[in-house]
């Protein structure tokens, strides 16, 4: 790996964060959506969607961190104060632990419940757990407490990015939006 | 002379293998459950309350008869809000139809261990004849009998309405039993 400092995230790095946003967006909505509904065929229908949804931002999140691991993401600003650094660390690390945590918790969850996750309705993903009610319930609330704590690091994030774009005035928003790298190549 | 009579009170102590007749179903050691498919994904349930009765002599099939009592209220679909749902007017309705019936018309020996059992399904109203396969076992005092056979829910207008389309819950239901019988 060069050891360069970059400026820029990579293409696909933005497409990869676009992507993986508006999908997150899209499971978490639903997620809250359907949960409440009255049982109907269209309830089973969105449960189906939601999971292979979840399936496809997990699989998403491979590449992803494959992609991050072989791309050194540009510094942050030397003007950034020290406890700023490790809040903005701590903060994408903990996104991405949620993001591999929670639809670990939907795929134990449906076992658990005795409603296996098959992808597309086509490539089953095995049931790492046998049917258990009380389980079941118990990934339940793990899955939903997960998902409260996503939004609330996710506000934390986006509040963080529209603070560097308002506030300090730097690259930090504007270099992860779409047009930004070829702005910036020399 | 003492040996004889000691050979003729055994004799009516030994019973006859031809006369061994199951007819105490065990409902706690036995079950019916049922697997269908929700969008292309196998799902299991069962009914956790049946009753039955059963004269079935391994020997004499031909005088074989069966009858069992499912309660359809006490389905296990895996989810409180699915038991509630099939409990329900569109599904089993089972305030109207509490029960489905099955009542045997003939037992058919196949050979080995091996029965073909004839009869009638009645649910929420609907009959429909059935031939179910099923294999016996003795296992010291019980007889175990085992099978599967599927029905279609709208035969039996199981699942109206919004249900009525296959495509999120299908047509076919897998019905699957393990009945174990003491003889008397």
């Amino acid at each position: 790996m060069k050891a360069t400092v970059t400026t820029h995230y990579t293409a696909t790095a933005k497409l990869l964060h676009w992507l993986m946003a508006a999908l997150l967006f899209g499971l978490l909505a639903l997620g809250f959506y359907m949960h409440d509904l009255p049982l109907s065929p269209d309830k089973l229908k969105l449960f189906s969607w939601h999971k292979w949804a979840g399936v496809s931002a997990f699989l998403l999140l491979g590449v992803r961190l494959l992609w991050r691991l072989t791309h050194r993401p540009p510094a942050l600003p030397e003007a950034m104060p020290k406890v700023m650094r490790f809040a903005a660390h701590a903060g994408h690390l903990m996104l991405y632990l949620l993001m591999i945590a929670i639809p670990l918790s939907g795929w134990l969850m449906s076992s658990a419940k005795g409603f296996q996750t098959v992808y597309f309705g086509i490539l089953p993903i095995p049931d790492l757990l046998d049917k258990n009610k009380e389980l079941g319930d118990l990934l339940a609330l793990v899955h939903k407490s997960l998902n409260l704590l996503f939004i609330t690091v996710l506000a934390g994030h986006i509040g963080a990015a529209l603070k560097h774009h308002f506030i300090d005035k730097d690259d930090i928003l504007t270099r992860m939006a779409p047009r930004h790298s070829k702005e910036n190549r020399a | 002379m003492k040996r004889i009579t000691l050979a003729l009170a055994f004799a009516t102590l030994i019973p006859t293998v031809h006369a061994v007749e199951y007819t105490q179903v065990q409902a706690d050691k036995s079950a019916v459950n049922f697997t269908y498919k929700q969008m292309g994904v196998a799902v299991d349930g069962k009914f956790r309350k049946f009753s039955s009765s059963l004269n079935f002599d391994p020997a004499k099939p031909a005088n074989a008869k069966a009858s069992f009592d499912v309660d359809l209220a006490s389905v296990d679909t895996g989810a409180a809000e699915g038991d509630d749902e099939v409990a329900g007017k569109a599904w089993f309705n089972t305030k109207a139809f509490p029960a489905a019936r099955f009542v045997s018309a003939s037992i058919k020996a196949l050979g080995g261990n091996r029965y073909e059992v004839a009869g009638k399904l009645t649910i929420k109203g609907h009959t429909q004849d059935l031939v179910i396969p099923a294999t016996f076992a003795a296992q010291g005092n019980s007889g175990v009998f085992d099978g599967s056979f599927t029905i279609r829910r709208a035969d039996f207008t199981i699942g109206e309405g919004s249900w009525a389309k296959f495509d999120i819950v299908a047509n076919d239901v897998l019905i699957k039993f393990h009945i174990i019988a003491a003889s008397k």
